[in-house]
């Protein structure tokens, strides 16, 4: 092989076939998406995040929650998703058609959090485990993220937003701990996930 | 084309006529051609081995955040979720991708047996790409990672990357155009074709991804085309490249089979870059991307096993080099552990086994192996070989590089094994519905210690080889007119080494 040009086209080729195999197919047919209509309810599924939702969605990526939980629900055959209550059908691509990024994930050092939000629905629960993980899930190595809260003086009345902690990580007496906006936002975002909605290509497998 | 431009008048002049060069001339010649490679070579092999260092020191954080979750958690710049991908980023592209090109453009220049040309390209594109890996491991730190694997640089980081990378390829092919009329090295088939791989991949997954987002159905299929491949067809053809320009040199001998070359890089070309959807199976994407990766996964066992073969006979009945050369050492360990890794890989692609691993710390201890075992090792062997000549000055002392060896080697070693087998129960557990989650997390903690440990080998291995690089540098030591090896010539049989 003593002919750069020999080379160079190979080397093109070879790499066009997989780019338009695993590129340009997945861009033309798994990217084109739209809502479907619920004809019983009138819902739009997948339904659309709300504001503070997707700013939530921005502080899952930047501080790196993909790198312990996934946020996919596989296939029967496939590991045990559907029988740890994970979801009760196996996701889609147009699960994700409104998620950029998309956080399908390759670790569960933590649990999957496909729909979390229907599985822990307390807004409450949710600040006190990000908060002090390990106490409200015992034997968790989940970081504590007590960095998007605010611990302050109670001035007159205690604030509603105020979060309830148990020692040892509850405020001295005459402080409180309250979320940031950051908080509120990540655990709007985590309410929001909720995939359990019927799509017609994802019926929910016998049981 | 002239190629003899840059030598003294009286070499340029016999060079021109083949028939006239003595064995004297073309020393002349590759001291000339390695002189002029030593700006470009030194500052992207100096910033690999600070990425280097902070890549560790940043491991090491992230390591013992998960032995200790309580630790340094006041800030959210060193949680958990930014230090890891900050350490990815930084050993992928500030360590790991600079010590590649450093060597590729070494490399490239002796191939081409022509002195390096328009080294200010090379200068303009190691200043860009420190800039955009600072700015990358910074944005990261500070909340702005992307969270897409591999590729967590903020826009405004992975575009300086690009430019650099940008004006890296103008110069490759700049280069390729100025080289001697002759022979091209299979070496050379890898490096033109990583360089040209690699800027399509980047820009295709950056813009797709990043820059204009497609649908999230879509993005998981970009993601792992792009991370696969940096592994497959920008590190492997540079790792590989490295190794067959290096085992024959330094044991004087040839590669052994020319037509296992061509087949290794054909099969390669075609196999490695359908690869990537195998980190997906299971997952919300048609059957048919799946299978093909698998099958293309399984197919990779023609060119490992081709390579593996190549390497092994031209090693064969030699392995006594692996007691005196340092670059052989590291090099033999480093193609060894390709043929594992890749092997490792098409296992973990077949669906009945990935069921157990995937989503497990064993694909952690696999990516070690491929990036670490394989290609950082023939890194620190081409580093071992190229600096004490475009230095112009030997390694000061052989224990440094001994004790290196030894504490990466154990190093590596023992992260890739508890990394296995913790993985291994850990997917077993996920696997068992009647395991609760808390208990399969369990499993992986002891592990997930013992992962630590070797970091701390490691990392100590990696200052000492800092320390060593330095000392290089500065010309420390003695005077020496033999290279350093781990043994004298008077003690070793039978005939000398030249490295």
């Amino acid at each position: 092989m003593n002919r750069m040009t020999v080379i160079v086209i190979g080397v093109f080729l070879t790499f066009l076939s997989s780019w338009l195999g695993l590129v340009a197919y997945p861009y033309f047919n798994l990217a084109r998406y739209t809502p479907v209509v619920d004809e019983e309810t009138g819902e739009i599924n997948p339904p659309a995040l709300s504001g503070l939702a997707e700013r939530g969605q921005q502080i899952y990526a930047s501080s790196g929650c993909i790198y312990c939980h996934s946020q996919q629900v596989r296939q029967v055959g496939y590991g045990s998703d559907l029988e740890r209550g994970w979801g009760s059908r196996p996701t889609v691509a147009r699960d994700y058609m409104r998620e950029s990024p998309v956080f399908l994930g390759t670790m569960r050092t933590g649990p999957d959090l496909t729909n979390i939000g229907a599985r822990q629905p307390s807004e409450m629960w949710h600040h006190q485990h990000l908060y002090q993980p390990a106490v409200v899930s015992p034997g968790s190595i989940m970081p504590s993220f007590r960095y998007l809260y605010a611990t302050r003086k109670i001035e007159g009345q205690p604030s509603a937003e105020a979060i309830v902690l148990l020692p040892p990580d509850n405020p001295p007496e005459g402080f409180e701990v309250v979320p940031t906006q950051e908080a509120e936002a990540l655990i709007a975002y985590l309410l929001s996930l909720n995939r359990n909605y019927p799509l017609p290509e994802a019926p929910e497998p016998p049981q | 084309m002239n190629a003899t431009l840059d030598y003294p008048a009286p070499l340029a002049a016999s060079l021109d006529h083949p028939a006239t060069v003595t064995p004297e001339m073309e020393k002349t010649q590759r001291a000339v051609i390695d002189a002029s490679t030593r700006l470009p070579v030194i500052l992207f092999y100096g910033s690999a081995i600070f990425w280097l260092l902070i890549g560790s020191l940043l491991a090491l954080v992230a390591s013992f955040k998960l032995n200790d979750p309580g630790l340094l958690n006041q800030w959210g710049w060193l949680t958990f979720g930014r230090v890891r991908p900050a350490h990815l980023n930084a050993v992928v592209y500030g360590w790991a991708s600079a010590a590649g090109i450093g060597t590729a453009l070494w490399l490239m220049a002796r191939l081409c047996r022509t002195p390096l040309r328009h080294s200010k390209l090379l200068i303009g594109a190691a200043i860009f790409w420190n800039l955009g890996v600072t700015l990358g491991v910074l944005g990261i730190l500070s909340g702005d990672g992307r969270s897409i694997e591999w590729l967590e640089f903020p826009n405004y980081a992975s575009f300086m990357l690009f430019v650099a990378f940008g004006l890296i390829a103008v110069w490759a092919i700049l280069m390729f155009r100025f080289r001697e009329p002759g022979h091209i090295y299979v070496s050379q088939w890898y490096l033109l074709a990583a360089f040209l791989w690699f800027p399509w991949l980047y820009s295709t997954a950056n813009i797709l991804l990043n820059f204009q987002p497609i649908q999230g159905g879509a993005q998981g299929a970009v993601n792992w085309w792009y991370a696969h491949n940096t592994l497959g067809l920008w590190f492997t053809p540079i790792g590989l490249a490295t190794a067959y320009y290096l085992i024959p040199k330094v044991l004087g001998r040839p590669i052994h089979s020319y037509y296992l070359s061509i087949l290794g890089f054909w099969s390669l070309a075609l196999f490695y870059s359908w690869n990537g959807m195998h980190h997906l199976i299971g997952g919300p994407f048609p059957a048919w991307l799946i299978s093909a990766s698998v099958v293309a996964s399984v197919m990779m066992f023609i060119p490992v096993i081709t390579t593996a073969i190549n390497h092994h006979m031209t090693v064969a009945g030699n392995f006594e080099a692996l007691k005196w050369s340092p670059t052989l050492r590291f090099t033999v360990f480093g193609a060894m552990c390709y043929t594992l890794a890749s092997l490792q890989g098409i296992s973990m692609a077949i669906p009945s086994l990935n069921v157990v691993t995937h989503f497990t710390h064993y694909t952690v201890g696999h990516a070690h192996l491929g990036l670490y075992a394989f290609f950082t090792m023939i890194m620190f062997g081409a580093m071992y070989y190229i600096l004490p000549r475009v230095v112009g000055w030997e390694w000061p002392s052989a224990r440094l590089i001994r004790w290196h060896f030894w504490l990466v080697a154990i190093g590596i070693g023992m992260m890739v094994v508890v990394l296995s087998l913790g993985g291994l129960l850990q997917g077993l557990a996920l696997l068992d519905p009647e395991i609760t989650f808390m208990a399969t997390l369990d499993y992986t903690k002891p592990w997930l210690f013992l992962r630590s440990i070797s970091g701390l080998l490691l990392t100590a291995g990696h200052i000492i080889f800092a320390v060593s690089f330095t000392l290089l540098l500065l010309k420390v030591g003695a005077t020496r007119s033999e290279p350093t090896l781990f043994m004298s010539e008077q003690d070793r049989q039978p005939e000398p080494i030249r490295a």
